[in-house]
């Protein structure tokens, strides 16, 4: 058995390293690209929205790679992700591709169906060795948040152009490393000093723009074309609402490690505007950006995939929440259309239009990345990035 | 009062309100409540989460009432009480007896209107499964057996609005053919259809089009099926492609799959549906020519 799954972000570090630990032989397919999306896209349904052409392409690509089983998440509703595997599954399976699929999912009748589950993938081993793998899932995803975090404020201080992201690439690889829970706090203070080590200017006047929306576009550089380093580059002091060690301990852990990052606060303040959960994270979005203009930020951007549905329900109530309470909100939608040019000029403009604002006066008559931005589009063209 | 039939200028109304992404029935519903706001003092705009234990309806449901609030000026108060069984013990009473509050304090008149509209809506379901369509009672009904049967299946919101469905069934009874919805059918028997799939679906709506569809499929009588998707929504993605490989592997029906939108042309639709019922009446003439061999 060669287990595969798809991509998404980071969460291949943390997925990688618990199946490893009990035992498993897992495939990685190759980072969702150009390729995987045109795989992807040839074989869904057209209006089919984005992450499922994604991991449609990944699985494609890990079953040339020789994996022969796929384990993914599922749900019970009412966003699409909960129906994704057996859609997935059957356009595999008309393709000819011979794929065991293994939904990890609420049980629709009882619990055994879950663990049965489990028991099958982990290949009998013992309750206690399982717990420890997830165990250390969790503190990978939690470590590689916490990188992600450094990076985001060193982004647009750095000294010298291109030092957090060597130094992301070496934090990233210890973590990666550590193949057991006991060695993790060791790797995480190794990666953390990395981190520091990246020489900043603390004074330097930046934009702080929060990033909201659907997970999956948040979470994947390739899908929201690496909005990230692009406004880093820019001088833009990211923070992303989601990450996944919060989803995680939300979700499959309901909260039990306490004083982490949660979406809870983000749930009950969108419920003054949204009053019902929308499924996906369509109450995050919404509740997320209130936290943000409460925060101070400059401004927010909301990333969706084309026809998700819980985001377009946040994204018709986002305008009344940005006039409310005075915050610039634009939404951004990605799917196989989208062009890296043209998410270049918008983010600039919004930047611009941030900076010029004068909520911060310090920035203004900074000029952001603008004057580097033409080589670097013809860098990325020649690189064929773009 | 209840909005006017939709035309045109309503669904323009809706188009310039709503996000460019919203789907085609979302655009429409709030054309409807800009068509109602400045007549009405209350807007009855209830939240339909779910209408069955462990489904929803979908997520555009879910937050309706509070794109239209948050996104039309000068609304009047509206009544968006939620109607959801989802969990285990939730009883629709509930929702009753909080819209009724708006109107009176007595318990029994809201039992009393709640016996009158179930009284009407067992009577439609009633007429709906003896062969008629929405507004048309049994004996209006004109079932002709020789013409050929055409399944339409898609939201009831769609299929049933003859602007953004151009007349769809009305214009294929015109053309000689008997239309079957999945109305027609018991609930219990789309149930039963719609429990083939590998995993229940949590859409309420889509799974009764899903058992329908593929009971029709199954179904001697039935000489075609017609898939009706609006453009952008998201359950269709998926049963539509569900049904379609259905369509594909388990039968040899001919499927026509249609997406509606507000560009939609109705010359466009005209002819596929007319190229669609000769390519089934020549189908089936092959076939009784055969079946007299």
């Amino acid at each position: 058995m060669r287990v595969t799954y798809p991509h998404m972000g980071h969460m291949w570090i943390c997925i990688k390293g618990m199946l490893e630990y009990l035992g498993v032989d897992v495939v990685i397919p190759p980072p969702s690209s150009k390729k995987t999306m045109q795989l992807g896209v040839k074989h869904s349904p057209e209006f089919a929205c984005m992450p499922l052409k994604l991991n449609l392409g990944n699985f494609m690509e890990a079953s040339q790679m020789g994996a022969d089983t796929v384990v993914m998440a599922g749900g019970c509703g009412p966003c699409r992700f909960g129906y994704y595997a057996q859609v997935e599954h059957a356009i595999l399976n008309d393709l000819g591709y011979q794929y065991q699929l293994v939904v990890l999912e609420p049980p629709q009748k009882h619990i055994t169906e879950l663990i049965g589950k489990i028991r099958y993938i982990t290949q009998n081993r013992s309750w206690f060795k399982v717990i420890k793998g997830i165990r250390l899932g969790y503190l990978k995803a939690s470590a590689v948040d916490k990188v992600e975090q450094r990076a985001y404020y060193s982004r647009p201080r750095e000294l010298r152009p291109g030092a957090t992201e060597q130094a992301v690439k070496k934090a990233l690889a210890k973590i990666v490393a550590a193949r057991t829970p006991e060695e993790m706090p060791a790797a995480l203070d190794a990666a953390l000093e990395i981190m520091n080590g990246v020489a900043v200017d603390q004074h330097r006047p930046v934009v702080r723009i929060g990033l909201v929306g659907e997970i999956f576009t948040l979470l994947e550089p390739f899908a929201n074309m690496e909005i990230e380093r692009k406004l880093g580059n820019m001088g833009v002091e990211v923070d992303r609402s989601i990450h996944l060690s919060e989803w995680i301990n939300d979700h499959l852990f309901m909260g039990l490690i306490k004083n982490e990052r949660s979406s809870k606060p983000a749930q009950e303040k969108g419920l003054a505007y949204l009053g019902h959960t929308v499924g996906g994270h369509g109450l995050e979005t919404v509740g997320s950006t209130i936290l943000y203009a409460e925060q101070g930020f400059d401004g927010v951007i909301q990333l969706l995939p084309f026809t998700c549905m819980p985001e377009i329900v946040a994204q018709s109530i986002l305008p009344q929440v940005s006039s409310d309470l005075g915050i610039p909100v634009m939404t951004l939608i990605v799917d196989e259309q989208s062009g890296d040019a043209g998410m270049i000029t918008r983010l600039e403009a919004f930047v611009d239009l941030l900076t010029m604002r004068g909520d911060t006066p310090q920035l203004k008559g900074r000029n952001f990345g603008v004057k580097e931005c033409p080589q670097r589009i013809k860098k990325e063209i020649r690189e064929g990035t773009a | 009062m209840i909005s006017q039939k939709t035309t045109r200028g309503l669904l323009d109304k809706g188009l310039k309100s709503t996000v460019d992404e919203a789907c085609l029935p979302v655009k429409l519903a709030v054309g409807h409540v800009l068509d109602l706001r400045d007549r009405v003092d209350y807007l009855f705009l209830p939240r339909i989460v779910s209408t069955a234990r462990k489904e929803y309806i979908c997520p555009k449901f879910l937050g309706f009432p509070d794109m239209v609030r948050h996104t039309i000026n000068n609304l009047p108060p509206i009544i968006d009480c939620n109607f959801n069984l989802y969990h285990k013990g939730s009883s629709s009473a509930d929702f009753y007896f909080q819209v009724g509050k708006f109107f009176t304090r007595n318990p029994a008149k809201i039992i009393m209107a709640y016996n009158a509209s179930k009284a009407a809506l067992d009577k439609h379901n009633l007429d709906m499964q003896s062969d008629c369509l929405p507004q048309e009672h049994a004996a209006e009904g004109s079932a002709d057996s020789n013409g050929i049967n055409i399944a339409v299946i898609g939201h009831p919101y769609v299929i049933y609005d003859n602007y953004i469905s151009m007349n769809m069934i009305k214009r294929l009874r015109d053309s000689g053919a008997r239309v079957l919805t999945a109305d027609h059918l018991p609930e219990s028997v789309v149930r039963e259809e719609a429990y083939r799939l590998p995993k229940k679906l949590f859409w309420t709506i889509n799974q009764r089009m899903v058992g329908a569809a593929y009971h029709y499929f199954s179904r001697e009588d039935v000489h075609g099926i017609i898939h009706v998707a609006s453009f952008g929504c998201g359950p269709d993605s998926f049963t539509g492609e569900l049904t379609e490989r259905c369509a594909r592997n388990g039968s040899n029906k001919p499927m026509l799959s249609l997406t509606v939108d507000e560009h939609t042309g109705e010359a466009g639709m005209v002819t596929r549906l007319e190229a669609f019922l000769d390519m089934v009446r020549w189908r089936r003439n092959m076939a009784d020519a055969a079946a007299t061999l």
